[in-house]
């Protein structure tokens, strides 16, 4: 049978997964903003090398380090589970298993991002 | 009607066992590993940070670790991970754009991202020695 939908109809539905380009989208919003903010971190990484304890607490609690290392975190963190969830996706069959995964991959996700946030916000409040 | 003789060596498919993997299937794989092993990396991340916010002697604690060499080895291929998936995740966005996917386009690519992660590794940590020599 022919199918008489038009193209309107179809897009409505968002595909089988109902969130339509989303995941797509996303991934790679973050994977661009992920470059330059990366390469920020590296950056800083190598300008630390060697740098003692009250120097690092000391670059690490400017502001404008700190809110950059803060975007560079959410951004990373929110690719990443997104790139997990397509591992999993791809690689576990079975219904059960596959959601305890997925929810394992949003707790760490979220676990290492409020860790980390909070690090960076307990040294910039003079933590 | 002739019979064929069954030792006759019969013409096969190209398959897996006799398969040369070209060399974008491999920087596939290795994108996926990377991407994996970046995920678990950000513990790393998040203690070196940690460290930095609690005591003294937790943060020269984790500086010892990331130093030893076994330490600078994670760390180094740490580094390559990121520059290979960085660079790998850039051809993916060339070719959304539908650019760069024609066979011997993406296999030059391809060694692109290979070669250009080895050597922005390589520059990263030169540098930083340097910086630690400094």
């Amino acid at each position: 049978m022919t199918d008489m939908r038009t193209p309107l109809k179809k897009v409505r539905g968002l595909g089988s997964a109902h969130e339509g380009t989303d995941h797509f989208w996303r991934q790679r919003l973050t994977a661009i903003a992920n470059v330059p903010l990366t390469l920020f971190f590296v950056g800083l990484l190598v300008s630390l090398n060697g740098a003692d304890y009250a120097q690092v607490r000391a670059v690490l609690a400017n502001p404008f380090v700190a809110l950059i290392l803060i975007a560079m975190l959410l951004s990373a963190l929110y690719h990443m589970r997104l790139g997990m969830q397509v591992i999993i996706e791809d690689y576990v069959h079975g219904e059960g298993g596959k959601l305890v995964l997925l929810m394992l991959n949003t707790f760490f996700t979220i676990a290492v991002g409020v860790a980390s946030v909070f690090a960076l916000l307990k040294l910039a409040f003079g933590g | 009607m002739s019979k064929i003789p069954a030792t006759q060596a019969r013409p096969l498919s190209p398959h897996l066992t006799i398969y040369k993997p070209p060399i974008t299937m491999t920087t596939s794989i290795l994108h996926r590993i990377t991407g994996g092993a970046l995920y678990f990396g950000t513990l790393l991340v998040a203690w070196w940070l940690i460290a930095a916010a609690t005591t003294e002697s937790h943060f020269n604690f984790v500086n010892w670790i990331f130093g030893s060499w076994i330490g600078r080895l994670v760390l180094f291929g740490y580094t390559w991970a990121l520059m290979l998936h960085m660079l790998g995740g850039i051809r993916h966005l060339i070719w959304d754009t539908g650019a760069g996917l024609e066979k011997h386009t993406a296999s030059k690519i391809a060694w692109a991202t290979v070669v250009g992660s080895v050597v922005l590794t390589l520059a990263i940590w030169i540098v930083g020695y340097m910086v630690r020599g400094a």
